[in-house]
């Protein structure tokens, strides 16, 4: 984009004086991913709601569903897959807002903007930490709500894998919508508007392996058609993202 | 007069058919409705600017 | 561009009326009653030229997206911001028709048959467009972020509905598949596509209606016009 290029001569004297942000230097893009994903762990860390949120969220849709249906284990195993990848797609959108919000306040976002290293390499490694910090303890814990949903034994191994391959795909997609919506104050039915037609197919597939082993069927067609979907988004979404934060931290200058 | 009451009975589906036709009416007269209101609005707004310009 | 429009809008308005009359006098009065279904199949005339519609608007919307964000065309943006509140309003009639058709073809006004499902995902998606529009303060970061938004629901529209689909095959048994209608008499085709071509037309002229609205609202600086305003419409 144009206003990168005219910009970068003013604030790069700013960046080098911050002390968090690597110097600019000749940095592979492995290295530069890796460098934002340890920083937004560490941040993560530090902030326990941001890892806690989405999981408690998680945890309390789904214990509410046999209080509302009914506690018969028949009814709850045929509705169990739907009820985790449910759960699951709104613990995940829940936490998509925090995603750049802060970056973006205290114009961390802007820096990286015109610091004129890849933009879409520091989204990758930005998604990745979100990953890891709100959908990785969604699917480390999802084993023990199949159990209390009366998830039968087999499907285990397909619900990890398929929250795996899913909530990946549905970090990097809200990514695009957190970053079209980060100049916005109150974004959150916005922000699940715009991101929830795109999740659909991930929690068909999602839901539809986990349901399809539950009833003794082969779920290796979903699984694919999972990894398929998670790879398109992680190789197309990071433009779409990077193109996005342009475009909001443009609009706050 | 009984041919028109045939052609407007639709074979028992009166209530569906011409429903739905009613509803499609609305809703593309209403959004025609809209953009030409718009562009009047717009006009007038170009006129009033015109002229002021004019003034000045 | 303006002028273009404007002297294109009232050729395209007579058109679209004459295809209109002339698809539902073809379709109402003269096509024969569908076997199967009675006359309760006559709702497909409004009902699949604006499900197409709602498809064609999106595709205009976002390659006319693509093309702003490219070459920076203004008035590539004010079609695609044009077109959002038709394509919505497309997607909303092919809903209510299509629930009105299958209230008496299914016994129930809702089922989730893969295509009334992604028509559903789709008003979504211009809804989400229009509210992305009106959430952003500045109008260029309004319009580049739309863009973006329309141009990654294109890339998905394909997706969802395959996965619709799929997901709908897997839990109902193909019993709607009689709706498809492989071969179609003439005399049922050609309303239907007098119809098409009818919400085709309109669609363009209410894209022409509204994009001189917003180029007149948009350039209300430029002197040509002010001139345009005076001489033409005082």
């Amino acid at each position: 984009m144009t206003h990168q290029g005219q910009t970068t001569g003013q604030v790069r004297a700013v960046s080098s004086e911050n002390a968090s942000y690597p110097a600019r230097a000749e940095v592979p893009v492995g290295k530069l991913c890796a460098r934002f994903f340890h920083r937004d762990i560490r941040l993560a860390i530090r902030s326990t709601g941001q890892w806690l949120n989405p999981l408690l969220f998680f945890v309390i849709v789904v214990s509410l569903f046999p209080l509302g249906i009914g506690p018969g284990p028949n009814m709850l195993a045929t509705i169990a897959p739907g009820v985790l990848w449910v759960s699951a797609l709104l613990a995940m959108m829940l936490s998509l807002d925090t995603m750049f919000a802060h970056d973006y306040r205290d114009g961390t976002l802007e820096q990286m903007v015109v610091s004129g290293y890849p933009l879409s390499v520091i989204v990758i490694g930005k998604v990745l930490a979100h990953w890891v910090t709100s959908g990785l303890p969604l699917v480390l814990l999802s084993p023990l709500l199949g159990l209390m949903m009366q998830l039968p034994t087999d499907a285990y191994g397909v619900l990890i894998l398929s929250l795996l391959l899913g909530t990946l795909s549905l970090s990097f997609i809200g990514a695009i919508g957190a970053a079209l919506t980060v100049s916005i104050s109150q974004s959150g039915v916005l922000l699940s508007l715009l991101v929830l037609p795109l999740t659909v197919p991930v929690l068909i597939f999602g839901s539809g392996a986990v349901s399809a082993v539950a009833t003794g069927l082969e779920a290796s067609a979903h699984v694919s058609l999972l990894a398929a979907i998670m790879a398109l988004s992680v190789s197309l979404a990071p433009v779409a993202i990077a193109g996005a934060i342009r475009i909001g931290v443009a609009a706050s200058r | 007069m009984s041919e028109l009451m045939d052609f407007l009975s639709m074979g028992g589906y009166a209530f569906y058919v011409w429903t739905s036709y009613a509803l499609t009416t609305i809703i593309l007269l209403g959004i025609v409705i809209w953009s030409s209101r718009q562009l009047k609005q717009s006009r007038t707004q170009a006129i009033r600017r015109a002229q002021q310009h004019r003034k000045r | 561009m303006y002028r273009f429009a404007d002297r294109l809008a009232p050729w395209l308005a007579g058109l679209c009326v004459l295809c209109l009359v002339a698809g539902l006098y073809l379709g109402l009065v003269v096509a024969p009653a569908d076997y199967e279904q009675g006359d309760s199949y006559r709702i497909i005339y409004i009902h699949v030229p604006a499900a197409w519609m709602s498809m064609f608007v999106y595709v205009v919307m976002a390659t006319s997206s693509a093309v702003f964000l490219i070459w920076r065309l203004k008035i590539a943006d004010m079609v695609a911001l044009a077109s959002a509140p038709i394509g919505a309003a497309f997607t909303a009639v092919a809903l209510l028709t299509g629930s009105f058709w299958g209230k008496p073809m299914w016994g129930t006004w809702w089922i989730w048959d893969a295509r009334l499902t992604s028509e559903l995902l789709l008003l979504f998606l211009y809804l989400g467009y229009l509210a992305l529009r009106g959430a952003l303060e500045t109008p260029q970061s309004a319009s580049k972020a739309a863009a973006i938004l329309a141009i990654v629901g294109v890339v998905n529209i394909p997706i969802i509905h395959f996965s619709v689909e799929w997901w709908n095959t897997l839990h109902q048994p193909a019993t709607i598949t009689k709706f498809d209608k492989p071969s179609m008499h003439i005399s049922m085709l050609r309303p239907l596509l007098l119809m098409v071509l009818a919400f085709q037309l309109l669609y363009f002229h209410n894209l022409m209606v509204r994009v001189r609205a917003l180029i007149l609202q948009r350039e209300n600086r430029a002197s040509w016009v002010a001139e345009l305003a005076e001489k033409n419409h005082v």
